[in-house]
């Protein structure tokens, strides 16, 4: 157990060696790599099986080549080229190479992967995994039906479990505590009381997830509200990559509740109101598995030009009907049920309407091949670790392929715990400043005592529904300029809000109002990221300015929070650049 | 962006009545009325939100995915514990209000927030995580029929549903509950774990399996379909057989 070094009726006072702020899987994957020779804890806003990772469904990438030819070179390329070659490439070298023993400690960890007929991991086809740099679709995803997501989540917390993993669930972390530019630790507010909890450590692992709900239609839960992003933005840390945001093309319509791309990896195919198969028109070679932006782009396109289905025209359609039924309930039991519970839909015979779902951030805190944060281009903040969602190493540059995601967290969240661990064995403390709770106190004092007329809901609803109209799939200078102005304004009015919960316990109304504040912040950096970046390039698509530029834009981009108000930005945020690393693949027209 | 929708669907009154406690005022719980504007395509979570976003911000309840996955929001509606997110408004009888309250059998913390402790706390001693003493180079071999022995109960979201939804659970705090049986049955009949005597020998106990008085509650209970009972069943079997 922390040692409590010192308590009075508000402030709780823990120290750590390693402290892993988020419980999904990157946190859960960095805390058992971690282990028990140092003292490690984990701080979570939710009780870890609860953690989005949960809802991840189709697989996990890794060139077993269990059940077809396959290496990580060619998923290496893969990757790269799917992320429309803004990624690092030797992050994506060590993500490829390093796959392999990811899926292969998680299966000894208990996990239950879906077996070949010999009793081999099994794998399944995914969008933008190809054969030899792109001939056909090759079989890299590492599958557990449609769940894979909620049986790695498990199989972490079940060995944290047996690792006796010290957790503090449903503690919101709310501040990181820099002291001369190192960090101190992470302040946190414990929902249960109230209570104000001050944790030192000498290697603090950012593992929060993401942002979605900076957008209204989401396949991200209720909590993903970026906490972790927003208070390292805050306390000076620069954000990378903000503008690549991606929209999963298969959400459910007007949901936008998941549905796996698995379903066109076991075959599903997606077709406009005439039926026509139009991914046929927009990628020739692999069609329905093409990556993720592509077809998103594709099927907003549809409905742009008036080919979509229902009353308004405003979805495509994901047919199943031509699977059998026996391969659709082994495979994908939990979207055709998600399907007949939401829509009404029987997947077995219906086609299920879907569009575009805002789903993940390739963006994020920056950090090295060692997950290590950095603070500009290229200088480590020697303590602080991210990975996950919430970090950008990168090795999703422009746009994720489906399957790295959950290959991402263990890779990386394994290596946040190895290098947290190592760092934390010789390093000393970084003084915990006095007034380390000063700034929650007062933040926490200041929303609970507004008396203003504002709801924080209609103030989330009125920026969720600009970041959907203006900074989505289709973005031009005018809607992020029009996005930007509503955030302003949104900034605004929530200075005058007030919430009607005034209890200390359990209060929800409160964290509400909190998290708003983090979405506004990073609403912002998105939009400024997105209209500064004028070129299109993977998720990413201007349509003043449709094509890629290698010349000016083969850079990510780094968002820095200052004080003084910026000219370029008109806000008082500043824009960097940062070179990409290429090692073995040269920018390439991307085609399908 | 074109406006999303799906086929038109009327919006109709609904009321819901909630059950309240608030630690710091109240000494006992009481029902509270909403009446709320909803769609047929709306979920019970929906409602929930709708009434802390535009009525009363004091409303408490556990909440994350919104789609039956992360298992934070089983509470009990209309008698039956269910997932808020997973329980669609049209699926209720909407001539009545429909009643919301907590699950029961565990301590009441705020609202529909209860405390979950005794229930971790049965999963925790089930020891739920795999036992294998080999030391693989690769991975551990497994058929696909050995692999479907165990699958129904991998689904598992520890949402206790079925737990409070047990008589002899709301009775014997000290029973482990369907939830945490479960949890035991997918390493007991996982082919890769060698910890099975152990975790039959925990069953075997007097607050084991043998309290389940087989009313399928529980099963009817599972928002993820989980055959409890069966799986219950096929331990207690397995305890009478000394191996899985």
């Amino acid at each position: 157990m922390a040692e409590k070094v010192t308590a009075d009726e508000n402030i709780t006072y823990h120290s750590f060696d390693v402290l892993i702020v988020g419980a999904g899987g990157a946190g859960m994957r960095a805390a058992i790599e971690a282990g028990t020779d140092l003292n490690v804890g984990v701080v979570s806003k939710l009780f870890p099986t609860r953690s989005h990772t949960g809802a991840a469904q189709g697989g996990m990438a890794a060139a077993l080549a269990n059940v077809e030819e396959d290496n990580w070179e060619w998923h290496t390329f893969d990757t790269v080229k799917g992320g429309d070659y803004l990624v690092d490439q030797d992050a994506a070298e060590i993500l490829a190479k390093e796959s392999v023993q990811a899926v292969i400690d998680l299966e000894n960890m208990g996990l239950p992967f879906n077996r070949t007929p010999d009793g081999k991991i099994d794998q399944r086809r995914f969008g933008g995994h190809t054969r030899d740099h792109g001939k056909a679709p090759v079989r890299r995803s590492c599958y557990a039906a449609d769940r894979t997501g909620h049986m790695i989540l498990q199989t972490l917390y079940q060995n944290c479990v047996k690792l006796g993993i010290n957790f503090f669930n449903e503690f919101y972390v709310l501040d990181l505590v820099m002291n001369d530019g190192k960090p101190a630790g992470v302040v946190a507010y414990e929902l249960a009381t109230g209570d104000i909890h001050v944790f030192q450590a000498k290697s603090i692992v950012f593992a929060t997830g993401g942002f979605g709900k900076i957008y209204k239609t989401t396949s991200n839960a209720h909590t993903l509200t970026g906490d972790g992003v927003a208070i390292a933005f805050r306390r000076g840390i620069p954000l990378e990559d903000m503008e690549f945001y991606q929209f999963h093309p298969t959400g459910l319509a007007g949901l936008g509740i998941l549905l796996s791309e698995a379903a066109r990896g076991e075959g599903g195919i997606l077709r406009n109101a005439s039926g026509e198969r139009f991914m046929e028109r927009y990628a020739p070679t692999i069609k329905d598995l093409a990556p993720r932006d592509m077809v998103a782009r594709a099927m907003a396109n549809e409905v742009r030009e008036g080919r979509g289905g229902g009353p308004n025209k405003d979805y495509v359609f994901l047919d199943l009907t031509h699977l059998e039924p026996a391969v659709i309930d082994a495979k994908l039991p939990d979207i055709t049920e998600f399907a007949r519970t939401y829509l009404g839909v029987e997947p077995y015979t219906e086609q299920i309407p879907v569009f575009p779902t805002a789903h993940y951030a390739m963006g994020g805190i920056p950090t090295n091949i060692k997950a290590e944060v950095l603070s500009d281009n290229d200088t480590v903040i020697p303590g602080l670790y991210a990975a996950g969602e919430c970090a950008c190493v990168s090795v999703h540059g422009a746009n994720r392929l489906g399957t790295n995601s959950l290959l991402d967290i263990n890779v990386f969240g394994k290596r946040a715990g190895q290098y947290s661990v190592e760092y934390a064995k010789t390093a000393t403390q970084v003084p915990m400043p006095e007034n380390a709770a000063d700034d929650v106190i007062a933040m926490i004092a200041k929303v609970r005592k507004a008396k203003g007329k504002e709801k924080i809901a209609q103030l989330r609803k009125e920026l969720q529904e600009t970041m959907d109209k203006n900074a989505q799939v289709f973005r031009t200078e005018e809607t992020l300029n029009e996005a930007l102005e509503k955030v302003a304004e949104l900034r605004k009015r929530y200075e005058n809000i007030s919430i009607q919960d005034q209890g200390k316990r359990f209060n929800t109304d409160l964290l509400e109002a909190i998290e708003l504040g983090f979405l506004l912040d990073l609403a912002e950096v998105t939009v400024i990221a997105c209209r500064e970046r004028r070129e299109s390039r993977g998720a990413h698509l201007r349509e003043d300015y449709t094509e890629r530029d290698d010349k000016k834009f083969m850079v990510h981009s780094m968002v820095y929070k200052q004080e003084k108000i910026e000219k370029n930005t008109g806000t008082n945020m500043r824009i960097g650049w940062k070179p990409v690393v290429v090692t073995n693949y040269q920018p390439m027209e991307r085609k399908y | 962006m074109a406006e999303l929708s799906v086929p038109t669907i009327e919006s109709f009154t609904v009321t819901l009545i909630v059950r309240r406690f608030d630690p710091e005022n109240d000494t006992e719980p009481k029902w509270e009325d909403f009446d709320v504007e909803m769609y047929g395509t709306d979920r019970v979570l929906d409602a929930l939100h709708k009434i802390k976003w535009e009525q009363d911000g004091s409303l408490t309840f556990r909440r994350s995915c919104a789609h039956g996955v992360c298992g934070s929001d089983a509470m009990r509606i209309n008698g039956r514990n269910r997932l808020a997110c997973k329980t669609l408004i049209k699926d209720l009888d909407i001539s009545k209000p429909i009643y919301v309250e907590p699950i029961k059998g565990l301590p009441v913390e705020k609202d529909l927030i209860v405390d979950m402790t005794p229930f971790y706390k049965a999963y925790l001693e089930i020891n739920p995580f795999l036992v294998a003493t080999d030391k693989p180079k690769k991975e551990r071999l497994q058929s696909p029929e050995d692999r479907a022995r165990y699958d129904d109960t991998t689904k598992c979201i520890l949402c206790a549903a079925c737990t409070s939804s047990c008589p002899v659970f709301w009775t014997d705090g000290q029973y482990f509950g369907p939830a945490a049986i479960v949890n035991a049955h997918r390493f007991i009949f996982d082919s890769r774990d060698e910890n099975a005597e152990l975790r039959l020998d925990i069953l075997n106990d007097k607050e084991g399996v043998w309290r389940c008085r087989t009313t399928f509650n529980c099963t009817e209970a599972c928002p993820r379909g989980i055959e409890v009972t069966k799986a219950i069943a096929e331990v207690k079997q397995a305890i009478l057989r000394g191996r899985a």
